[in-house]
């Protein structure tokens, strides 16, 4: 479908629930096609084609709310969808704070352009595909006697949607993702160690295709034959890639529906210090090419660049029309876009050279945190530091602790955000953290 | 004949109105007798045999070994109470057709969600392009799979009206409220899924499945003197309207509230290696974690589980038996086929201390040489089968509960999860603890919370070192994630001893 015919069934099935006692509707439609492609160990393992499409609906009908899906686009069953859904709200109770948004706040026009859509990839063939994966995959492939398997992988996506509501929101999307990924699974005296690494990208052309089957060996390799070290308090670096999973438990308790659940450690706590001055997060949502950019979110709201923490001071939460009305918030947007961690001086690196006894965590396993208390206890792996040397690898441990003390401990943000990714956090270093193993 | 029109001919499912779109009735191929059933799913997929294998033929006609196809139409409603009222409620239907296409062992899939031939041919040739030797198709004649039936069901949630639903709903909100004045929020979710699924493939056999799946859940929280804490409960089953009881929702709202009002005293485990006691139920989280998925042949088959080179070795005591079954009666694991058309059965994984057997599917039980298992999953027609598991529990063993207990003198008792992981070539896997106690002197004390403990596959199937006569199979909600794919499970355990994992 293209976009007009989107907006041509979204308008058709706003009408119709209109017509048929919906108060207020909200449609969006979107596709998605993508290629999957699989090599190991010099063969094409699988092969996928993928072509999707679906129609959302929200309906507020009474003063009730309820939101379906469909991939069966035939007109005439979507009349029928619509009106069994209309009647099924009705069995609802009211909820007098569920509409739509303000329409004040819905992007119009005139944002920036984003440059998140590369028309290129869809006349990549079949061959051009399989060919990167293949590459990836024997820049590993017989380089070390240790080596069990090398697989890499080829993953494309094109995607595009349409926004209509009935109380004036229009707004389209679409953006392409390439991403090449390989995995190593090597032989050690202990197990079967394996690494991976990749690389996304919004452009064909500025994806880096090079270096990657390479770096997942290298990093399978140094794993092999791990120590369990000691309980105690450590200091620590996290290493860029992985501390997105330290990130998502303060996410959680962001969200409009954590503070109204009481699920959120951060409640009552905007405008105060939830961690060290170093740490300054913007969610910004209009950098050129980057893969969380976007001009609305969707709501339909429009998307500004905001602080989120600012030296160590909580300043934003993320809250969606429903439950800022219900928490008597300003709505800001429910989710996020791009995460933008301001940077250190410092590589990863020079942290680990000067580093005097620590441990480097390249590896979360398992784990979760309790968004009412902020208690968390995570699985982790890594190496070993000691006097600025790598010792050996870790693993079969866990970092523990309270999320609302945590972020105190941070002493250092590194120089090293991914670039290509929504989320450009750094590697960072922390102090007197709890590790327990022996 | 005209055939009698079923109930799951309804498409949308919304079940409010009742209001049906009715599709063209269409003459399936006369030349195979086939069960009415099977007739009224091809009427329900608009496909006639013939059809079927037509599109096969595309997708064998670069030189596959093998192809078949997997049609889906899924109907899922949830409701949700959140302020004392069912105030929100979502619906998702899905429809669609995949197809696979196999070479040796090397795999093309593609997936239609438009039925019409001309869209399955399309994507049947786009599967072909794994194989390149374009041979002579043969037609195999059609059989059709005898189907057992785990999960017979009294009506159907598609014809289950939402206010039939917002009762018992109702129902577990105000059993927490009154339970506690401690109680300040309660969110009750109730989610089902029904799916019609027909699958045919190269080799001829049609089989066909109504599958529906019901869960319930309740989140309790409770605040006392500033102190917040929050506890969850679910269930649920492959049955269908008649899994709503007063008496279920009644036992669901006394756990969650024993449960949360008992976290306010609770402490954290000193961190370290230590016993630990896993309580009968939701502790096969240890089986599906430790061990369960590094039995899945594909891992094996690959090289890269630390389970692969141990085939029928000695790797836990003798009175150590793990089983993945996928025919409990009503199990949220069991399916009548799996996912690509083979029997499920209860397929023993360690008997009496040795590993006899891996989880297989089609790929992987022509590389070993051995039958499927029936372990070939999948999340919907949009995805590639592969081993998963179904329910995973240990079987009794010689030891009781108390005698376990008693035997620990500084370790934790833990029964309550939320989250487990493994890393399968290590063999380092965790698991999540929501609830537990700890065991002093042989005694169970002060409750526990929120503590990752982390250990590794081997080394704890070797340590334990005691099992109870007291197995459980949880009906929680499960849900197994692999290779960013989801599937419903389940797991169980009697009580069992572990002589040391690292817990913090």
């Amino acid at each position: 479908m293209d976009t007009n015919e989107k907006y041509a069934l979204a308008d058709d099935v706003i009408e119709h629930a209109l017509k048929n006692g919906a108060e207020q509707v909200s449609v969006s439609v979107y596709d998605n096609r993508s290629t999957e492609i699989e090599i190991r160990d010099q063969k094409i393992d699988s092969l996928k084609e993928s072509n999707q499409a679906s129609l959302s609906i929200s309906i507020y009908v009474d003063k009730k709310f309820s939101s379906h899906s469909t991939n069966r686009m035939n007109r005439e069953e979507l009349h029928s969808f619509v009106e069994e859904a209309i009647e099924s709200t009705r069995f609802l109770a009211a909820d007098e704070y569920r509409s739509l948004p303000d329409p004040e706040l819905y992007y119009k026009e005139g944002g920036p352009s984003l440059n998140v859509f590369d028309g290129s990839i869809d006349s990549l063939d079949a061959a051009t595909k399989i060919g990167l994966a293949r590459k990836v995959m024997e820049e590993a492939y017989g380089k070390d006697e240790r080596i069990l398997s090398v697989s890499s992988y080829y993953y494309d996506s094109i995607y595009g949607d349409i926004m209509v509501t009935s109380n004036g929101f229009r707004g389209s999307s679409s953006k392409t993702a390439i991403q090449l990924v390989a995995e190593v699974s090597v032989k050690s005296n202990t197990g079967r160690p394996n690494a991976y690494w990749y690389e996304t990208q919004v452009f064909f052309d500025k994806l880096k295709k090079e270096g990657i089957g390479s770096k997942a060996l290298e990093r399978a390799l140094r794993k092999s034959d791990p120590i369990k070290i000691n309980s105690g308090l450590y200091e620590v670096i996290v290493e860029n890639r992985v501390a997105v999973n330290l990130l998502s438990p303060v996410y959680d308790s962001l969200t409009g529906s954590s503070l109204y659940q009481k699920q959120s450690f951060l409640t009552g706590m905007q405008g105060k210090p939830v961690a060290s001055e170093i740490l300054t997060v913007f969610d910004d949502p209009h950098i050129p090419s980057a893969p969380g950019s976007r001009l609305f979110d969707n709501e339909g709201l429009k998307s500004v660049k905001r602080p989120i923490i600012e030296k160590g001071v909580l300043k934003d939460y993320y809250i969606d029309t429903y439950y800022g009305k219900k928490l008597g918030m300003k709505p800001t947007s429910g989710s996020s876009s791009n995460l933008v961690f301001e940077t250190g001086s410092r590589k990863p690196e020079e942290m680990i050279a000067s580093m005097k006894k620590g441990v480097l965590i390249t590896g979360f396993i398992g784990g979760n945190c309790n968004g009412s208390t902020g208690d968390f206890s995570y699985g982790i792996e890594g190496f070993y530091i000691e006097n600025g040397n790598i010792v050996h690898p870790v693993n079969e441990m866990n970092i523990s602790g309270n999320m609302t003390s945590f972020w105190f401990n941070l002493k250092e943000m590194g120089s090293d955000i991914r670039e290509d990714d929504s989320i450009r956090i750094p590697s960072m270093r922390f102090e007197g953290v709890q590790l327990s193993g022996i | 004949m005209q055939l009698k029109r079923r109930e799951f001919i309804k498409i949308s499912g919304i079940t409010a109105a009742g209001s049906l779109i009715i599709p063209p009735f269409l003459n399936s191929c006369k030349t195979v007798r086939l069960s009415a059933d099977a007739e009224s799913y091809l009427n329900h997929f608009e496909v006639t045999t013939g059809t079927l294998q037509k599109v096969i033929s595309a997708a064998m006609e670069k030189g596959a070994d093998y192809a078949d196809l997997f049609f889906e139409h899924s109907l899922n409603h949830s409701c949700a109470l959140e302020d004392n009222q069912v105030n929100s409620a979502y619906s998702n239907i899905s429809s669609g057709v995949g197809i696979r296409v196999l070479k040796g062992d090397q795999t093309g899939y593609a997936y239609s969600e438009d039925l019409s031939e001309e869209a399955m041919l399309k994507a049947a040739r786009t599967a072909s392009n794994i194989a390149d030797s374009p041979g002579k198709v043969s037609v195999a004649d059609v059989t059709e799979y005898a189907r057992p039936n785990y999960y017979a069901i009294n009506g159907s949630w598609e014809s289950t009206s939402i206010k039939d639903k917002i009762p018992f709903m109702k129902r577990m909100n105000d059993n927490i409220f009154a339970a506690d004045n401690r109680v300040t929020r309660v969110n009750v979710y109730l989610n089902d899924k029904t799916s019609y699924i027909l699958f045919y493939n190269s080799d001829g056999l049609l089989a066909w499945d109504y599958r529906p799946i019901i869960l319930i859940a309740a989140v309790c929280i409770m605040e006392d003197k500033g102190n917040i804490e929050n506890f969850y409960v679910t269930r649920s089953s492959r049955m269908g309207p008649d899994f709503l009881t007063n008496e279920l929702v009644d036992e669901l709202s006394a756990e969650v509230v024993e449960r949360t009002s008992k976290l306010f005293s609770a402490v954290k485990p000193d961190a370290g290696e230590m016993e630990v006691v896993m309580g009968a139920g939701q502790s096969g989280i240890l089986l599906h974690e430790a061990m369960g998925h590094a039995f899945e042949a594909d891992f094996n088959r690959k090289n890269l589980s630390v389970f692969c080179d141990k085939m029928g070795q000695k790797i836990a005591e003798d009175f150590v038996t793990i089983v993945d079954d996928g025919t409990i009666p009503g199990n949220r694991g069991s399916l009548n086929f799996d996912d690509e058309g083979s029997p499920t059965e209860k397929t023993i994984l360690v008997s009496n201390g040795k590993l006899t057997s891996y989880l297989h599917d089609r790929i992987s039980s022509a590389f070993y040489k051995v039958p499927s298992t029936g372990n070939g999953r999948r999340q919907s027609f949009r995805h590639i089968p592969m081993p998963r598991m179904r329910s995973t529990y240990m079987e009794n063993g010689p030891h009781k509960k108390d005698e376990i207990i008693a035997s620990v003198k500084k370790g934790i008792y833990v029964d309550y999860f939320s989250n487990g992981e493994v890393n399968i070539g290590q063999g380092d896997f965790t698991f999540f603890v929501k609830f537990g106690y700890l065991i002093e002197n042989g005694k169970l004390t002060r409750p526990i919370k929120d503590i990752n403990v982390i250990g590794n596959g081997p080394q704890a199937l070797a340590d334990i070192v005691m099992v109870a006569d007291d197995k459980i199979i949880d009906n929680g909600g499960g849900m197994c994630g692999k290779n960013g794919q989801s599937v419903p499970v389940s797991m169980g355990m009697p009580t069992v001893k572990i002589r040391k994992l690292t817990v913090g």
